[in-house]
């Protein structure tokens, strides 16, 4: 409990340097999974806000409760207790159509496996959110070709993923992820899968993100990964143990 | 690698664009969901079609079976019409207990007395209201001569209405008149096959033929039977072939006698018979059925032995419907359990096809899809297979019955409404069979969907 509160006042600390928007907001979320009588709390109380153009790295041991953190900021999942808004949202009570909505519109996710749909090609690939959004196949088209140039892939449009290599599929996963121009990208070990050339391209086209403003949180193991982002939040036993940033 | 610096104007690139907020039904995203299924399904090729062909075999069967029995009960229904639904037929039956006391009696062959009696028709006539006609008819078997040609034919003794009662139409010539019946006249028509038989190469009209020691001049000739001869093999005569000729009551009555004798394995056989046929024609074709029931117990009253036999073409008629309707119910219970078959086939195979793609559905859903995004995506996939296979099934259904017809001379009649009822069950089958597992497609939770290897 005390740790919690620690962590909470580093937040408004950060709050104060900062001065720009707040995109994403944890208020005290609790998580607690129920395994037949057994319940296990996973989350103990995190609070944390997420500003626009924040680089967040979050690390941790394993069974810190990451992933469950970031399945709660995908709005894959939902708190038990505690609020999150997202834009100005609290999504901590949406239902599962509200929950679809506000991932397809307002989220990125970019996964240590790509996770790209075998059966359609890069483009139809880059399409995917816009389509679930409603977008027009005319507008579909033409942002999801502007995006495969973006990340460099403008020859490759025709392509299905096994044609491509790692560094290329999770290209894909990079422009699908803006496809929508999302509030938050959120990348699970993107660069786990990739050797370390492809890995560095990656962090290449992170670091540009950022530098147009993006709000990019990673979930790493990797020293390499977290060197280059700004802010820092270390978790460990389901609460935040460290929030540090860069100071610019 | 190739230049992977970003376009910094890109990330304006689509604030101008919308997304169209649907509400309802979203014929783009229709037409999205059903590209993929038909590309999932196109990337499972063999599988789908082996998945299909349950309901293909269905379909196709449902068709077939219909039309077979819709061309058969067609066929049977023409034939009792044939006889005409507001006549009753009237036969003598040699009854089973005399023949076997003529069998094994000793001494000379007694003439067996059975059968109808003009006093039967006399009395049915006048108990009966709204009898338009009665046309009886004596039938005995005859070797009949052209020259050196000879047939063995039933010569019917009956009156001028005959081909009228069974809508039996002249091919060539007259029927005997009134006049030549009252004169007990030597005047015959022949049937078709007869005059063929007969006169093989001219003109039968006008010529004689002899029977027994009598010559009877040929005035006209009956158009080919085809089906019309059901239910009138008459007098012992076992040939199915229809070889008749039809000369005068009257002269039949006259020339033969009223015993008839005829050599069997056994010997001699003779009998008295006074009728073998009567119809009996009904003003009112809906009592007809009524009209055979009293005609029946009048007739039971009177006779002894049962030695006659009734028939109602319209009865007859009306069971041929029903049969022809309990068909259809068995081959619709048929085809129905095929196609269930082919709808658990299909269910069978959604659901392998949900866990396999179960990463799939928790990309999908993580980038926005909502559960009846993804029930949709599966449902269509399962009705994209029910309908290719109901469409494939229906063609083979249209075909079968064509080959059947051109094969083994069968009629079939495919109505356009079994190709139209099979389709839509087998999309229905799609539909009720694909609920299933696309419900536990977008029942998945996302986080242990994208978890799935």
């Amino acid at each position: 409990m005390l740790e919690t509160n620690l962590s909470r006042s580093t937040n408004s600390d950060s709050a104060l340097i900062a001065g720009r928007e707040v995109v994403a907001s944890l208020d005290y979320i609790r998580k607690t999974y129920f395994m037949g009588a057994l319940a296990v709390e996973v989350l103990h109380g995190i609070s944390l806000d997420f500003y626009q153009g924040d680089y967040i790295s979050i690390m941790g041991p394993s069974g810190c409760g990451k992933s469950t953190l970031m399945n709660i900021l995908g709005c894959l999942d939902q708190p038990t207790e505690g609020k999150y808004f997202l834009g100005d949202e609290d999504t901590s009570k949406m239902e599962d159509d509200e929950l679809s909505t506000i991932r397809g519109a307002r989220l990125g996710f970019i996964f240590q496996s790509y996770n790209l749909i075998q059966q359609l090609n890069v483009l139809e690939n880059i399409e995917m959110p816009l389509f679930y959004q409603g977008y027009s196949e005319a507008d579909s088209h033409e942002i999801a070709m502007g995006l495969a140039a973006r990340v460099g892939l403008q020859d490759r449009v025709d392509h299905k993923p096994f044609e491509l290599s790692g560094g290329q599929q999770q290209r894909v996963a990079i422009a699908r992820a803006l496809a929508v121009d999302p509030l938050i990208i959120l990348a699970d070990e993107p660069t786990g899968n990739l050797d370390s050339k492809s890995g560095a391209e990656i962090l290449n086209l992170f670091d540009e993100l950022h530098d147009q403003g993006k709000t990019l949180i990673m979930v790493t193991h990797s020293d390499e990964l977290a060197e280059r982002s700004q802010r820092w939040v270390r978790l460990r036993d389901g609460l935040v143990e460290s929030d540090d940033r860069l100071n610019a | 690698m190739t230049d992977l610096t970003l376009n910094p104007s890109g990330s304006g690139s689509h604030a101008g664009k919308r997304p169209v907020l649907n509400s309802g039904f979203n014929f783009l995203r229709f037409k999205k969901i059903t590209e993929v299924g038909i590309k999932s399904i196109y990337s499972h090729g063999l599988r789908s079609l082996l998945t299909v062909l349950g309901i293909v075999i269905g379909v196709a069967a449902v068709i077939a079976m219909l039309a077979v029995s819709e061309g058969a009960s067609f066929e049977a229904q023409q034939q009792f019409r044939d006889l005409g639904a507001s006549n009753i037929l009237l036969k003598s039956v040699k009854p089973a207990e005399v023949e076997e006391s003529s069998r094994s009696g000793f001494g000379p062959p007694q003439a067996i007395v059975y059968g109808l009696t003009i006093a039967d028709i006399t009395a049915i006539r006048n108990s009966i209201p709204g009898i338009s006609n009665v046309i009886s008819s004596r039938i005995v078997k005859k070797n009949v001569w052209n020259g050196g040609l000879n047939m063995n034919t039933d010569v019917v003794g009956t009156s001028v209405d005959y081909p009228v009662s069974r809508n039996y139409n002249l091919r060539a010539g007259r029927f005997f008149s009134e006049s030549e019946v009252r004169d007990h006249a030597n005047v015959v028509v022949l049937s078709e096959e007869v005059a063929q038989g007969l006169f093989p190469i001219d003109n039968p009209l006008g010529k004689s033929i002899r029977i027994d020691s009598d010559y009877y001049n040929v005035v006209g000739i009956m158009e080919s039977e085809g089906f019309s001869n059901l239910g009138q093999n008459q007098a012992g005569s076992s040939n199915s072939a229809p070889s008749r000729i039809f000369i005068p009551f009257t002269s039949s009555k006259s020339r033969f006698g009223e015993t008839t004798t005829r050599q069997t394995a056994g010997g001699v056989e003779s009998e008295t018979v006074e009728l073998h046929e009567a119809i009996i024609q009904i003003d009112n074709q809906d009592g007809v059925i009524e009209v055979g029931e009293i005609i029946d117990s009048i007739l039971e009253r009177r006779h002894k032995d049962i030695d006659y036999a009734i028939e109602v073409p319209l009865a007859l008629l009306r069971q041929a419907e029903e049969s022809a309707l309990r068909d259809q119910i068995v081959a619709g219970a048929i085809a129905g359990i095929s196609l269930l078959v082919g709808g658990i086939g299909i269910m069978n195979i959604m659901l392998a096809s949900v866990t396999e793609r179960t990463r799939e559905i928790g990309i999908r859903r993580a980038l926005g899809a909502k559960r009846r995004d993804i029930i949709m995506q599966f449902l269509i996939e399962a009705v994209i297979l029910s309908g290719v296979g109901g469409l494939i099934g229906v063609v083979l259904g249209v075909a079968i019955p064509f080959i059947i017809s051109a094969f083994w001379g069968m009629t079939t009649i495919v109505t356009p409404l079994a190709p139209l009822l099979a389709f839509s069950i087998s999309a229905l089958i799609g539909v009720i069979f694909g609920i299933y597992p696309s419900i536990r497609a977008a029942d998945m939770d996302p986080v242990e969907a994208l978890r799935h290897e």
